[in-house]
């Protein structure tokens, strides 16, 4: 089983959200080079799961963020920081506003 | 026995579930609900807290600094700890400190300059690599990492599996096969640092503790030096098995916690929500499940408090700690399956508590050797070790 997100990337945009069923999961947005600008999580506070964590990014990041590609896991926690592993084996960092984070996050050498 | 409670015993009590009720239910109101962690400025302000208090570092031995709890008493205040969403796994958000790696007390003055103290000073992490893909229950023969001597150096290879912390730690205890002995006499522990080259963390393991990993360890060829070695060649079976025994009773305790606060959120549900025409407490169906949730709480706290006990008198306890382990997982299990029962669509939701303390308890009969492994090490202590 891959541990990356490799799912197809959707764009981001209001209609796209609406269409989203409201389940917990864990989720990439990214700008159009690519450049991925949040890793995060849709939990169970977020009250309509996905729809509402990436209305936040969309509001966060503005005209910026363009896309997005999601997974559904009510493992959303574990999952959350896998990726925030991953991202920071790749690119070194986390993405500038996640910073904070990265004190807490754990080391990854996947093969 | 006598399980009343000293005088010091009731008020460590009462203030462990005044802080619990005071300073942990109002903030985790407002947490995910599998959250694993306070926000840093409430950590920091509860770890002050406890220190004022006199609790911080409940484990540690009380010639390192520690406050020097008796069995009985770090149980009882195990079971008020764990009354809270987190409480199973994560009691208080660690605000009473840990000891570290128990082993390390064992560790050379050079070893506890260069790891424990650090640890104890919250400037270090340990995890403890022991289990292997090639199993768990029965570490002895399952471990297949090897330990080769090269000159002044151990070459370690294989892999490890379920290892928590290893992502975090800065140094790991690894017990890995170092003669040909294909039992206990045949394992080595050893510290080492997880920066070495040759120590790779492989993968998460994701499980039913939605809020916490473990992680899959490997080894390639990675060298340590022979003064890392954490007491006699061979000998690391031993060193693991003695954190085995001894964690039982604290673990079989933090499993009491949930059990209890579900059947207290229980009996407050059924006395108020109504069906037919009359509140569910009416009912004999609800009345018996809260009837058979005393019973279970009530069994397993006798179970945990005989093994401490038994423990603070110096008496042997390894029959009465892995029956307490037993009863406890498996009874508080059973008691939040009819706290959700009783609580019906509610119970399943993460509005309440429940679900998480359902999926977590269902690892605790798993973890720290399962209830079969429990079983055997009581058949064997019953029937006589010629039974084997």
């Amino acid at each position: 089983m891959g541990i990356r997100l490799e799912k197809a990337w959707m764009d981001l945009n209001a209609a796209t959200i609406a269409s989203l069923p409201a389940q917990l999961g864990v989720y990439q947005v990214a700008d159009s080079q690519g450049t991925v600008l949040s890793v995060g999580y849709a939990g169970a506070r977020h009250l309509f799961g996905i729809r509402s964590a990436l209305e936040e990014e969309l509001h966060l990041h503005g005209d910026r963020a363009t896309k997005f590609r999601f997974e559904f896991t009510s493992n959303y926690r574990s999952r959350w920081d896998e990726l925030l592993m991953l991202h920071l084996y790749d690119h070194g960092q986390l993405p500038s506003h996640q910073q904070a984070e990265q004190s807490r996050v754990g080391r990854l050498s996947p093969n | 026995m006598d399980f009343s409670l000293n005088e010091e015993q009731q008020l460590i009590v009462e203030t462990t579930r005044r802080f619990v009720q005071s300073e942990i239910l109002p903030l985790e109101d407002h947490l995910d609900p599998d959250a694993g962690s306070l926000e840093p400025a409430d950590q920091d302000r509860l770890v002050a807290m406890t220190k004022s208090m006199g609790f911080y570092g409940l484990d540690i031995p009380e010639e390192y600094g520690g406050p020097g709890l008796d069995t009985t008493t770090r149980a009882l205040m195990a079971i008020e700890m764990s009354q809270h969403r987190a409480g199973l796994y994560n009691p208080c958000y660690g605000v009473f400190g840990g000891a570290g790696l128990a082993q390390l007390y064992e560790a050379t003055d050079a070893q506890k300059e260069r790891w424990l103290y650090p640890t104890l000073r919250g400037e270090k992490k340990g995890c403890f690599a022991l289990t292997e893909p090639s199993g768990g229950s029965d570490p002895a023969r399952a471990i297949q990492t090897r330990g080769i001597k090269d000159g002044g150096e151990w070459v370690l290879s294989g892999s490890k599996l379920y290892i928590s912390g290893a992502d975090k730690a800065d140094y790991a205890l690894i017990f890995a096969r170092t003669s040909d002995d294909p039992g206990r006499n045949g394992v080595t522990a050893f510290i080492v640092d997880t920066d070495t080259p040759g120590f790779y963390v492989r993968r998460v393991v994701h499980t039913l503790r939605a809020t916490h990993y473990a992680t899959e360890l490997q080894f390639d060829e990675m060298r340590v030096p022979e003064e890392n070695i954490l007491g006699e060649v061979n000998g690391g079976f031993a060193i693991a098995n003695d954190r085995l025994s001894r964690q039982r009773i604290p673990y079989a305790a933090g499993c009491i916690g949930p059990a209890i606060r579900a059947q207290e959120m229980s009996i407050d549900w059924a006395k108020n929500r109504e069906t037919f025409g009359s509140p569910l407490a009416e009912k004999q169906a609800i009345q018996w499940m809260i009837v058979d949730n005393e019973i279970d709480i009530r069994h397993s706290r006798y179970c945990v408090l005989e093994a401490a006990q038994k423990a603070d008198s110096g008496e042997r306890f390894r029959t009465e700690a892995a029956m307490a382990k037993l009863v406890a997982t498996e009874a508080s299990s059973r008691v939040i399956d009819r706290c959700i029962q009783i609580h019906g669509g509610v119970g399943v939701t993460k509005d309440l508590p429940l679900e998480r303390w359902y999926r977590e308890l269902r690892i605790r009969r798993v973890g720290e050797g399962p209830s079969e492994v429990q079983r055997l090490i009581m058949a064997r202590d019953i029937l006589g070790g010629s039974f084997k």
